[in-house]
């Protein structure tokens, strides 16, 4: 594992964390106080002792989690683990197996990601306009700033028993949790883009005679690119994780809902293997996004 | 226009308006009294919570359980930091585990924690642990990985022990990720006390306090309960802020 997607790793740990500090702009913490490392690739970063070191570990890697699922299987036959407890992995696929078929899986999941589209697509679109907003405009940043800094103070998590009561805990509850999660790191993220795009180029740009809306095309729309999209990341990671608290907290139908239901049966195993299935959700949303992200930097890295 | 920037144009006036909003909203008419408590009404449920002394309860409650599962999940995610760090079979054998585990969004944990070790205050205390525990691993590791190699050529130079080395070299140049760790380790382990307030059994704490306003459709209390979350967020956030300023000073600045 080389020391960059560990560094990765740390970003997406748990809903909502903003410091207000400045370099909160980065959006989740982790990132935040190692905030120049942020924006170095990966690329960058391996060096070649880490890339030749990336190949081998693969085999060790792979060691420990087989080892550990071994001895859950054998510890399980064996009977030294109650199945009450945890039962054994073979269960779980069943559980899994019959999740799938009954089609429950699938109802919940398609619930769930609809959930997360939606209240993604009206937190970033809301955000991205916040954002490129107080990035163009300084006055509208000094007049909405604090505001905003506020409510973005107040973790998700605090949100929910008020927009509880407001909006009961239907489907709209859900769509204004997931957008509130995902507008924070977007806005800011979008924010800080547009405001780092370098002063040189809107110099060279005011030299051709742009007009406004040429800067905005040709300048500032590309020079704020990365950091957008680092924005949409996050927000997308902060809106999956946003999903599950709610659906676990309020919720008749969806994954977190199974997972509740699961709890409340005893089912372990469905329990688990739900849990299974939303880790790799998360992780592969996450792998898609970071190798979007690595492409993108490649083309357009240079000149940021 | 210049009039109108200093005084309209500026941050205040939009809290203001929505205080105004709100204010005029319950009294007129257009927000539900049945839904929605007044600010004054707020205002009234905070003194009254300060001197009966239920606030204070409830946070030092809180707080309590926030410290000692960040005292915990950092001193376990430091000793495994340092270790995947610098013994590189346990970095090959642990970190693609923990990477996959990371992945699973924390509060889908609490289920499962809720059955193995029930309910209670183990449980609470061991999830704020273990939110707390990755980001402090993280850091820590990603600190020690990044020692300038040239400092570690000089201490073997030098012929300094292991220990040695970890004291004199490695440390000190991991500290500023090791103090990024912390201050996340705050932030995060105030998120996932209240998470396990929400989520396992009722107990004293300001999450419960919260939820049990949302039960009694009492949004005074609730509206009390995002200020104070909110407060005690950032004030973490300060005093991190403030530490790894102190701790780190002998440092360059970079």
């Amino acid at each position: 594992m080389s020391t960059s997607s560990l560094r990765r790793a740390s970003r997406a740990a748990i809903v909502e964390p903003e410091p207000t500090h400045s370099a909160a702009v980065i959006a989740l913490p982790t990132t935040a106080a190692s905030a120049p490392g942020a924006n170095v690739t990966p690329r960058q970063q391996a060096t070649p002792k880490t890339r030749k070191f990336l190949r081998r570990p693969v085999l060790l890697g792979a060691l420990t989690p087989l080892a550990l699922l071994a001895l859950w299987a054998l510890s399980s036959r064996a009977g030294l683990v109650p199945q009450l407890i945890l039962p054994a992995p073979a269960t779980v696929y069943d559980a899994f197996i019959a999740l799938v078929q009954s089609g429950e899986l699938f109802a919940n999941l398609s619930i769930s990601v609809q959930r997360v589209a939606l209240g993604f697509a009206a937190g970033a679109g809301l955000g991205l306009l916040l954002g490129a907003g107080m990035g163009l405009s300084p006055r509208l940043e000094r007049f909405l700033r604090p505001t905003f800094l506020t409510v973005a103070q107040i973790p998700v998590l605090a949100w929910i028993p008020f927009l509880m009561i407001l909006f009961g805990i239907g489907e709209a509850l859900k769509i204004v949790i997931i957008a509130k999660a995902a507008l924070i790191p977007v806005t800011l993220n979008t924010l800080d883009g547009f405001r780092n795009v370098p002063r040189a180029y809107l110099e060279v740009g005011r030299i051709y005679r742009f007009n406004n809306l040429q800067i905005l095309r040709s300048i500032m729309l590309p020079g704020a690119l990365l950091p957008v999209f680092t924005g949409l990341r996050y927000g997308l990671t902060h809106a999956w994780h946003s999903l599950v608290v709610v659906e676990l907290l309020a919720s008749t139908e969806g994954l977190g809902y199974q997972m509740v239901m699961a709890r409340q049966l005893f089912q372990l195993d469905v329990m688990i293997a739900t849990m299974i299935v939303i880790g790799v959700i998360g992780f592969t949303l996450d792998k898609i996004l970071a190798q979007a992200e690595t492409s993108l930097r490649r083309r357009y890295g240079a000149a940021a | 226009m210049n009039r109108f920037e200093k005084y309209l144009g500026s941050g205040v006036t939009l809290p203001l308006l929505i205080l105004a909003a709100w204010y005029l909203g319950v009294h007129d008419g257009f927000l539900d009294p049945r839904i929605w408590a007044s600010p004054e009404g707020v205002i009234a449920t905070a003194r009254e919570q300060l001197t009966d002394g239920s606030l204070y309860e409830a946070l030092g409650a809180s707080l309590k359980r926030d410290l000692l599962g960040v005292l915990g999940g950092t001193l376990v995610g430091l000793a495994l930091g340092v270790g995947l760090g610098t013994v590189r079979l346990l970095d090959e054998l642990l970190s693609p585990l923990l990477n996959g585990v990371k992945h699973i969004a924390l509060f889908t944990w609490i289920p499962l924690m809720s059955i193995w070790l029930g309910n209670g205050e183990l449980a609470k205390v061991t999830f704020i642990g273990f939110a707390v525990f990755l980001p402090v691993l993280l850091n820590t590791y990603q600190g020690v990985r990044s020692v300038d190699p040239r400092l570690l050529d000089v201490a073997r130079v030098l012929k300094l022990t292991r220990t040695q080395t970890l004291r004199k070299v490695i440390l000190p140049s991991a500290a500023p990720s090791i103090a990024t760790g912390i201050h996340l380790a705050l932030i995060y382990g105030w998120l996932a006390t209240i998470g396990a307030e929400y989520l396992f059994a009722v107990a004293p704490g300001i999450g419960s306090s919260i939820m049990e306003g949302r039960e009694q459709f009492r949004m005074d209390l609730v509206i009390l309960g995002m200020a104070i979350i909110g407060g005690v967020g950032f004030l973490l956030n300060v005093v991190a802020n403030r530490l790894q300023a102190r701790v780190l000073r002998w440092q360059a600045p970079q």
